[in-house]
């Protein structure tokens, strides 16, 4: 280790250092607000450490890679963290006595979501996986009142060690097969070692593959998603749904694309099965929800159907275009996914009444400002022009003609078409007359909702500068 | 810079009117039809400024600096997606038509909208808005995004100011034209893949996608993604079932525009883009188009007869001519296409006073069910001599202008075609039918008495001058149809000229 690898460390270190810093001003005096200042205050200087080491960009050890990808991937997840951040203060302050170790939960798993990203080796995959993880659990189940977020907890907990111990047998299985643990090493043997044995590392790769499937809740394994999703305070919902699974989804594809995994004509079948799968069960199943909450999370599962196309072209296309792809696809999908939640936030708190769809009626009469934000939100997930959404299926779609996947590609628009109605339906909820009485938001909210809607559009309506952006990492 | 100032003009103007509601609650009207009438007349003086257009030289499809207008400027070149803009004869024709029929469905909702006018006059110029983007747009992309956006206004117009069934209606509206939308998607993308991997250029434009190399499978299917798109909007059979319910449940000046206007772009990106950009599969394509379009002309009529709900019949009986504009472009030649052409102006405005006239209907009588009508009449005269108007243009009567419209498609179509004409002849049988049904429920016979004692209101005055700009333009088509013969003439020439080009003959070759 030398001084520019602590600079290529430098979000993560800061990261702990807010930990350690919240940890100590805990001991010190018990107090809601002056936590919450120090959590922003080190996720802002987090955010400016990870474009300050933009400049030391190399592995650290083998178990670390900052590179220009990552990096960016980490200012976004920040940037998410931080409108986490905003939403958490009104949510959590009618709790009762401990409620400054929310931050501190909250930021250890950005500190594991950031981990996560960076890795470059099975180990640190793991590491950031358990610490995203585990501070997840304690942040779903934080109400003090309530079972439903006890039970999302508990749900959460339990299935997640199965599958963190299936990815600890995956691993197990491919370092049999390969002798190795890095990514690259991983990649450098993969053919040879599937010559020699191709069950080994088939069935390795299989259980690594089901393991992170589950954390990205991809069909078959989204059984506890929709549970999660509405037991855990809404903020939390929006953090698990954009953080945690964006942060897997960059693990994975960096796994497959450094592992060198496309290659496998078996697992890319997988690959298939798992992502039409995720697109029709995800998008049938979000068309009788009533609760908002859990129709986000059946969308949500859609969505990484449709993202798993780029990877899957990943076996005919060159790696860049597939990682443009990644990037804009995730920066939309957290930008649009954040923005919901935020405004589901704002409109319906913890209040579960208030999450069906029915009781966002007259909204675009009563609050303007969050109708039309949600209603942006709506038609960017859809993927109507003019929003991120759009531009990110445009880019998922050119991947997969240009692969000649078009079966995948028949699914996806069939998928889309059912989509369309159930985002319809809370657009169309919102316009009918009724009286609606929601809860007031803070100006810190207002200002969250209208920044992520202006991003959403700006995507959409200019994407240019950012597909420029993009192109470089 | 002409073309990006009318989009703009309505898409302010749409805000204006939104924020009009807080000076005065008829401001947002006034506002909004202010805003309709500056746009055309700074369309008519752009254009007084460009030689006669019965002088227009004959353009070359593929070269823009023959059009009437072209404007372009980069939008995500990293794609090669450009802003290009252009404007020949036949897109000016739909454009004159936008902003006339605009003004006329702004005319409509005048007492029709009681709720939230500032925002339904927004949603109606945004629309309006997007309509003109898809008769200018000639990047695909481009193409593709003005085509979409334009329904989310449509969508909030049935949805927030709809009849008793809109949310259903809406909803339908809304998923057919996507779920066609995003196969055109795919469709562009296709085209726009197979010319990259042959020149290795990204591109987007009308102009550099038209000579595109393909294998004849890639073109069937590439064609048939767009084919599908444009017919769920015209509306063909079979798919058509969403026009009647959205037709119906719209508010008035809704259904005119749905009726007037968005059913022309689906004939207008056949035109454009469906048969000059894949002219062989196309060609191979038309018999069976044909066929879809003549099923569409009887079946539209046929259910146009069974109707009891006065709009619902109105709009059975748009699929109906609109089969003829199906009839008419694959068939394929000039005076087929003339008739096409000609059935898309006419029918708009002869829809739209229809509409409008069951609009009134349902202001004063609270009912669409012609059960309940009967000799309206005798209290409504008015009203009763301009709907027989428009019935018996709707019905094709010689000296209107659908009944040019619908004569030019039959002649064009003979040549091509006789037993498919056979079968398309018969519609204008039918059509006499189903429209002097029409008639003679609602306006003639005994007068129901529940009205009588009711005291019903004619037409007034704003109503009499907004039919009256109709009844002249459809004398007017009919009696002397050669200003938009002459102003589609020199386009369809050049677009026909594309289809036997020498670079069909090569790749038939190769």
């Amino acid at each position: 280790m030398n001084a520019t690898m602590f600079s290529a460390l430098a979000p993560i270190l800061m990261l702990s250092l807010t930990a350690v810093v919240l940890m100590i001003q805990a001991s010190i005096k018990r107090d809601q607000s002056v936590a919450w200042v120090i959590t922003a205050v080190g996720f802002l200087l987090t955010l400016w450490s990870a474009s300050y080491a933009r400049d030391f960009i190399q592995p650290v050890t083998i178990l670390l890679e900052v590179d220009h990808w990552s990096l960016f991937f980490t200012s976004l997840i920040l940037m998410a963290s931080l409108v986490t951040l905003v939403l958490s203060k009104e949510t959590f302050s009618s709790e009762g006595e401990r409620k400054e170790e929310y931050y501190l939960l909250l930021v250890l798993s950005v500190l594991g979501a950031v981990v996560l990203i960076q890795s470059s080796h099975m180990v640190s995959l793991l590491l950031g996986m358990e610490l995203m993880g585990v501070a997840l659990y304690a942040m779903i189940a934080f109400p003090e009142r309530g079972q439903l977020p006890l039970e999302g907890a508990v749900k959460y907990l339990v299935l997640s060690a199965c599958a963190s111990a299936m990815l600890l047998y995956g691993f197990a299985l491919i370092y049999a097969a390969t002798g190795e643990l890095s990514y690259a090493g991983i990649g450098a043997r993969a053919a040879l070692a599937y010559a020699e044995n191709p069950m080994l590392m088939m069935a390795g790769s299989a259980m690594v593959l089901a393991g992170i499937g589950f954390k990205l809740s991809v069909a078959p394994f989204h059984m506890w998603t929709p549970d999660v999703y509405e037991g855990a305070p809404t903020p939390v919902t929006g953090f698990l749904a954009t953080v945690s699974k964006s942060a897997v989804f960059v693990a994975l594809s960096r796994f497959y694309i450094d592992g060198a995994l496309y290659q496998f004509s078996g697992l890319n079948t997988a690959l298939v099965v798992l992502a039409i799968a995720s697109m029709l069960v995800g998008n049938w199943l979000a068309l009788r929800q009533k609760n908002i909450k859990r129709l986000l999370a059946y969308s949500s599962i859609a969505h990484f159907g449709y993202l798993l196309v780029v990877l899957i072209a990943l076996t005919y296309l060159e790696a860049d275009l597939v990682s443009q792809s990644i990037t804009f696809y995730l920066t939309a999908y957290i930008v649009t996914t954040l923005a919901a939640f935020t405004i589901v936030s704002m409109v319906a708190g913890e209040d579960t009444a208030k999450q069906n769809i029915s009781a966002f009626a007259g909204l675009f009469w009563s609050r303007p400002l969050e109708a039309s934000a949600l209603t942006v939100a709506m038609l960017s997930l859809a993927g109507i022009p003019l929003t991120a959404g759009f531009m990110a299926k445009f880019f998922v779609i050119t991947v997969g003609i240009q692969s000649g996947l078009w079966g995948l590609l028949a699914v996806l628009v069939i998928a889309s078409a059912i989509a369309i109605y159930y985002y319809l339906r809370i657009i169309f909820a919102m316009t009918q007359s009724a009286q609606s009485s929601g809860n007031s938001a803070n100006w810190q909210e207002k200002l969250a909702a209208i920044v992520l809607m202006a991003s959403i559009l700006a995507l959409g309506s200019w994407p240019q500068p950012f597909i420029a952006y993009a192109g470089l990492l | 810079m002409v073309m990006i100032n009318l989009i703009l003009i309505l898409l302010i103007g749409g805000l204006l009117a939104m924020l009009s509601e807080r000076i005065s609650d008829t401001m947002p009207r006034k506002v909004a039809m202010v805003v309709v009438l500056t746009d055309l007349v700074y369309l008519l003086l752009c254009l007084s400024g460009m030689p006669e257009i019965t002088q227009l030289q004959a353009p070359v499809a593929n070269d823009p600096s023959t059009w009437l207008m072209h404007f372009k400027t980069d939008w995500i070149p990293a794609f090669g997606i450009s802003i290009e803009l252009a404007l020949d004869g036949i897109s000016l024709l739909m454009v004159l038509l936008t902003l006339i029929l605009g003004a006329i469905a702004i005319s409509a909702s005048w007492t029709d909208i009681v709720v939230r006018k500032g925002f339904f006059e927004a949603n109606l110029l945004w629309s309006l808005a997007g309509v003109l983007g898809v008769f200018m747009a000639l990047d695909l992309m481009l193409f593709f995004l003005f085509w979409e956006v334009m329904l989310i206004p449509m969508y909030f117009m049935i949805a927030i100011w709809g009849h008793e069934n809109r949310g259903y209606a809406a909803m339908k509206f809304f998923i057919f034209t996507q779920a066609s939308g995003l196969l055109m998607l795919m469709s562009i993308l296709a085209l726009v893949a197979v010319n990259q991997s042959a020149t290795g250029i990204w591109t987007f434009s009308y102009f550099d996608l038209l000579n595109t190399q393909m294998t004849e499978q890639a073109a069937h299917w590439i064609m048939l993604g767009f084919f599908i798109a444009f017919v769920v909007k015209l509306p063909g059979f079979p798919f058509h079932t969403w026009l009647p319910d959205a037709h119906t449940q719209a508010p008035t000046a809704g259904s005119v525009i749905l009726a007037g206007i968005l059913l022309k772009t689906g004939a207008y990106g056949l035109i454009r883009f469906a048969v000059p950009l894949f002219p062989e599969a196309a060609l191979d394509f038309s018999s069976a188009a044909m066929w879809l379009g003549a099923a569409g002309v009887v079946y539209g009529a046929v259910l146009a007869f069974g109707q009891t709900d006065f709009k619902r019949l109105i709009a059975y009986s748009s699929v109906s001519h609109m089969g003829f504009v199906l009839l008419g472009i694959y068939a394929w030649n000039e005076l087929a296409l003339q008739g096409a052409v000609m059935q898309m102006v006419a029918h708009g405005f002869s829809t739209a006073a229809l509409f409008m006239i069951a609009g009134s209907l349902q202001e004063r009588l609270h009912t669409r069910d012609m059960r309940e009508m009967s000799g309206l009449w005798q209290q409504m005269p008015r009203m009763g001599a301009v709907a027989m108007f428009f019935v018996v243009a709707s019905l094709g009567l010689p000296g209107l202008g659908n009944f040019v419209a619908e004569f030019l498609v039959l002649l064009g179509l003979f040549q091509v075609n006789i037993w498919i004409t056979v079968v398309a002849a018969t519609g204008l049988i039918t059509g006499a039918a189903y429209s002097l049904l029409l008639m003679q429920r609602s306006f003639q016979g005994q007068a129901n008495q529940k009205w009588v004692d009711s005291g019903l209101v004619d037409f007034g005055t704003r109503e009499m001058l907004t039919m009256a700009v109709m009844i002249v333009a459809l004398i007017f088509l009919g009696i002397y149809p050669q200003p938009v013969l002459d102003a589609a003439q020199p386009v369809l020439q050049s677009l026909l000229n594309l289809t036997t080009s020498p670079t069909v003959a090569i790749v038939e070759v190769m």
